[in-house]
């Protein structure tokens, strides 16, 4: 296939090299599903169907082959293009542009905050980094006690998590942890601060380290390889390339959806359109991009809500260096966890944050470690040395924690405006000293805050004191997010949210949004399993009424 | 808060101003230069300037390896902004128009030569008056070219000796 962005044209680079492993995409679309790509699209297509899903990810995978196994007729859509592990060549340079929302460059509206969001065929977990937690408690507590979301308690969601894992092979990884992580263990272990193993949604796993630029081996059981496919087998349909661009209503239902096919590279429209009537409508292009959609639909919004509490983890990072060689971009990226600055502090008080390690591979490493020139490669040079920990912030759960607003650029695309506010910037801090302290205490020779003005430091007295004079300000202090959520917040009240607990358009008839955007906080965990369960849930029950009253297509 | 808000508002609105001056004064034509999809004749000098003090450390030091890394730089840095969203693509443009129309180059980035004939210290003090600067935009700027630069570079095989990186071993095994 085409290479899309970075990667040259030349006899140089990866992109001559293809994967050699069976690829069960490509035997799939040999078996004769029915798939279209945009691009190739000749002549305008206008489509009906039962249920269409705007979105393949988390959400739209696992609603498809619900959907579909209920017998009824399913239309994907997805702007990204279908890439399977035959292109995926293990080069960061070829997955940004291909995989990735902005080429893995999306932004708030001040540029604060880099966003990785998913592209593609599987969406976001084509390229994330496997980590499986369930919805935590504490949050499922908030979202009943705050939200009137009754039926989200643990004892109610348990099943569903339980579907969930088995489907996706979402099991404790027994494996030993890379040295990244092992090193955040070790650290934690020696301040008696609780860690422990992650769980991961894999089978077959190669331990090779490459899940953030699409799985060559097809172990992770992404949508890409499980809820896609089998929804292909069942019969449904899937259109890339595509972008829906508004759907059309007609009192208080939706009638159709409006797309533009897009070019190869995914970035013009070819001029061809696609329109699908349907029965109902599945919103799940994720968190940024499903209320842009309904913002540029001008959706029905009597309280101004939809858009806002938009939830990103803001996560800030701290890096160090070890005598001996952790290459942190060998083996299962994320595998140990600490909840400890979550759990012993209360939600409504100071802003809690989960530790973490990420994969380090040179172009994030890069982008992330401050600074440029000589100051930047005496780090860059040792990067098999190099061991990172990150802090996940766990935002909205507080008056002073309110996320940021989806807004529409002139062009009608999605703008994410996210200030970060006092209170999250003193957890930034606080998380600061705490990777520090644990990466000393697991031997590291020399840590830095990730931030313009962080300097190399080489003991914990040292980095207290400089720490604590770090100013906190965009675009000095890097700041990242890999998880999106809310944005179309569910509760009882619709003048606080958007959707109700089973995912319904407050105001819609047939609109439903299943995606991490219907979460009415952050969940203070990687999200991809508190997506699953409650879109398998709500799918489910969406499919069961759907069945029982069947009736002839809208006309 | 109150102040910091106030002061980006007025960033905002000076940083519009130099930008919207600089785009309505600049009548540089913006075609792309020989072989490129992007990226002008003069905006591909500024990267190629910009590139060895970006990349102090990281390229090659002997001549011929660090004119073909230099190509390559400038070559993936036009691949990536071709591919990117249109409005993401307009704002870079907007960025590189500034930096490459000499009044403003001279007056937000205090560069008073052009790019190519700029020396390497005139343009690290540049990247780092922009890095610390206290608009909000210029640090945006900074960051925008620093790590468009890094990316273009590290994603590169031929770079990956010097930070000892390699695929792991087992990729023969898959490609």
């Amino acid at each position: 296939m085409a290479c899309d962005g970075l990667c040259p044209s030349g006899p140089l680079g990866g992109n001559t090299l293809v994967s050699k492993l069976p690829d069960p995409i490509r035997l799939g679309l040999d078996r004769g599903w029915s798939v279209q790509n945009g691009a190739t699209l000749k002549a305008d297509l206008a489509l009906e169907a039962d249920i269409v899903i705007v979105g393949t990810g988390a959400g739209g995978g696992t609603a498809a082959e619900i959907l579909s196994a209920a017998g009824l007729k399913v239309i994907m859509i997805e702007e990204g293009p279908l890439k399977s592990s035959s292109d995926f060549r293990m080069q960061e340079r070829d997955a940004y542009p291909q995989l990735y929302q902005e080429s893995a460059g999306r932004q708030t509206k001040d540029k604060a905050i880099t966003i990785l969001q998913g592209r593609s065929v599987g969406g976001s977990t084509t390229v994330n980094w496997t980590s499986s937690f369930r919805t935590p408690e504490a949050t499922l507590q908030h979202w009943q006690d705050q939200w009137g979301l009754r039926d989200y308690s643990q004892g109610a969601l348990a099943p569903w998590f339980a579907r969930m894992e088995e489907r996706l092979s979402i099991s404790p990884w027994s494996v030993a942890p890379n040295e990244n992580n092992d090193i955040l263990r070790r650290g934690c272990e020696a301040l008696k601060i609780p860690a422990a193993a992650i769980q991961r949604n894999v089978k077959g796993c190669w331990n090779l380290g490459y899940c953030g630029i699409g799985c060559p081996t097809n172990a992770k059981q992404s949508m890409l390889v499980t809820t896609v496919p089998a929804s292909l087998d069942l019969g449904a349909r899937l259109l890339h390339r595509v972008r829906v661009e508004k759907l059309l209503f007609s009192h208080d239902k939706a009638v159709a959806l409006e797309a533009v096919a897009l070019d190869e590279a995914g970035i013009h429209p070819t001029g061809i359109k696609v329109t699908v009537r349907a029965r109902h409508f599945v919103m799940a292009g994720g968190a940024i991009n499903t209320p842009a959609l309904l913002l540029r639909s001008k959706a029905p919004n009597p309280h101004g809500t939809l858009g806002k509490r938009t939830f990103l983890h803001p996560v800030n990072v701290s890096a160090a260096l070890m005598d001996s060689k952790v290459q942190g971009y060998n083996g299962a990226p994320q595998t140990i966890f600490s909840d400890h600055f979550l759990d012993t502090l209360p939600l409504d008080g100071p802003i809690g944050y989960k530790l973490e390690a990420p994969p380090v591979h040179p172009i994030l490493a890069g982008i992330t470690l401050q600074g440029f020139g000589e100051a930047h490669s005496t780090w860059m040079r040792r990067l098999p040395h190099l061991q990172v920990v990150l802090a996940l912030l766990r935002d909205g759960f507080h008056p002073e924690s309110i996320g940021g607003t989806v807004t529409l650029r002139q062009d009608g695309s999605a703008l994410l405006d996210y200030p970060i506010s006092d209170y999250v910037w003193d957890g930034m801090r606080r998380a600061f000293f705490t990777m520090a302290e644990i990466q000393f205490a697991a031997g590291a020779k020399v840590v830095t805050p990730m931030h313009e003005k962080g300097k190399p430091m080489r003991s914990w007295s040292e980095a207290k004191q400089h720490i604590a004079d770090l100013a906190m300000k965009p675009l000095e202090c890097r700041v990242v997010s890999a998880h999106v959520m809310g944005g179309c917040g569910m509760g009882s009240d619709e003048k606080r949210s958007v959707v109700r607990g089973d995912g319904r358009y407050h105001q819609l008839e047939n609109v439903w949004v299943f995606d991490g955007s219907a979460f009415p906080t952050s969940i203070g965990a990687n999200p991809q399993l508190s997506i699953y369960g409650m879109v398998a849930r709500n799918a489910t029950r969406l499919a069961e009424a759907l069945v029982s009253q069947r009736k002839p297509l809208v006309g | 808060m109150k102040i910091s808000r106030r002061r980006f508002l007025q960033v905002g609105v000076t940083g519009a101003v130099v930008l919207g001056a600089a785009a309505w004064l600049n009548h540089e034509p913006d075609t792309p230069a020989q072989g490129m999809r992007a990226l002008n004749a003069a905006e591909a000098g500024l990267i190629r300037a910009l590139a060895p003090v970006i990349l102090a450390g990281m390229l090659p030091n002997e001549t011929a390896q660090r004119q073909v890394a230099l190509n390559e730089v400038v070559e993936a840095f036009d691949r990536g902004l071709a591919g990117m969203p249109l409005s993401i693509q307009a704002e870079v443009k907007q960025l590189l128009g500034l930096l490459t129309f000499s009044p403003s180059r001279a007056l937000v980035a205090g560069v008073w030569k052009s790019w190519p004939e700029a020396s390497e210290a005139d343009i690290r003090a540049f990247l780092l008056k922009w890095q610390a600067s206290r608009f909000v935009l210029l640090r945006a700027g900074y960051q925008a070219l620093k790590q468009l630069m890094q990316a273009c570079w590290f994603g590169n095989p031929l770079a990956w000796p010097a930070m000892g990186y390699a695929l792991p071993a087992r990729s023969g095994e898959i490609l």
